[in-house]
């Protein structure tokens, strides 16, 4: 059932993307253009989908989820380097090609070549990341 | 195109109630980077099922829309290679050393009033802004 649910979810999840335009990147860094054309879609994707899950989060008091387990623990409000540089370089590769982690594999069946060339750099970054994080911790546990 | 915020909004609905489905039923954060981070590292161990079972839909779905003809995009992606590498590795590296995109973050993070999920969704927005400035002025387009 777990993994049926999760099929689903990430059926509503990938045609939700697709229909806002969010696996088309003219429409992404139209909204990150500030002083440009600037493209308000991206912020009415957010703010519609900030409200559902907002609702989701008041529902998670005082029960357990449906399918069995525990509700994820709220982290530690920490700001720590790892967060900030690592949104940092997020948003960076975000605005040189507009796609995020989302629309990129979403649109796999018709990014064409450069979606995938996209996907497969975006995989490898992912490998990257645990030396890189392993190198931030132990620079700060030395300052 | 002036009807773009309307499609906008429903595919945020959707998304989000994605994400609500995902929290109340099977307990977890629809976080895309956390969920292909965890299958790539090897880190996300009981939750593998269900990860695959995530992808496969979140392929599926936008496939049968575009292919069908139903609802068809362009992903107008730049032909540039170099900035499609740089990007991918960007985007890659960075959600996973921050521990989230804009799924996690955004919007599971800012709607629970996570302040790290609102502190990290305003640097990446803002990096991407100047990002794509800079793009605009020195090169002269995208």
């Amino acid at each position: 059932m777990r993994i049926i649910l999760a099929l689903i979810v990430g059926a509503i999840f990938g045609a939700g993307l697709h229909i806002s335009g969010m696996t088309d990147t003219n429409k992404v860094q139209g909204f990150l253009d500030f002083f440009g054309a600037w493209d308000p879609t991206l912020a009415f994707v957010m703010g519609g989908a900030i409200v559902p899950m907002a609702i989701a989060w008041s529902l998670t008091r005082k029960r357990q989820p449906v399918l069995g387990g525990e509700f994820p623990q709220r982290p530690d409000p920490v700001i720590d380097r790892k967060l900030s540089i690592g949104a940092m370089l997020f948003g960076a590769g975000w605005g040189l090609v507009g796609l995020c982690p989302g629309p990129a594999i979403a649109s796999i069946s018709y990014g064409g070549l450069g979606g995938l060339i996209f996907l497969v750099a975006m995989v490898a970054g992912m490998r990257a990341a645990p030396p890189a994080k392993r190198l931030l911790d132990s620079r700060t546990a030395a300052a | 195109m002036e009807m773009d915020w309307i499609w906008g909004l429903l595919g945020g609905l959707m998304i989000g109630g994605a994400g609500a489905l995902y929290l109340l039923g099977n307990g977890r954060i629809m976080g895309v980077s956390g969920i292909a981070g965890g299958l790539i590292d090897g880190s996300s161990r009981s939750a593998r099922a269900e990860g695959l079972a995530f992808l496969a839909g979140l392929i599926a779905l936008p496939a049968l829309l575009h292919l069908s003809g139903a609802i068809p995009v362009a992903t107008h992606i730049t032909s540039n290679i170099a900035l499609i590498i740089a990007g991918g590795l960007l985007v890659g590296l960075g959600t996973r050393i921050g521990n989230g995109c804009t799924s996690g973050h955004g919007v599971c993070g800012i709607s629970r009033l996570s302040p790290r999920g609102i502190v990290a969704t305003l640097i990446y927005i803002a990096a991407g802004a100047v990002v794509v400035v800079a793009l605009r002025s020195l090169v002269g387009g995208l």
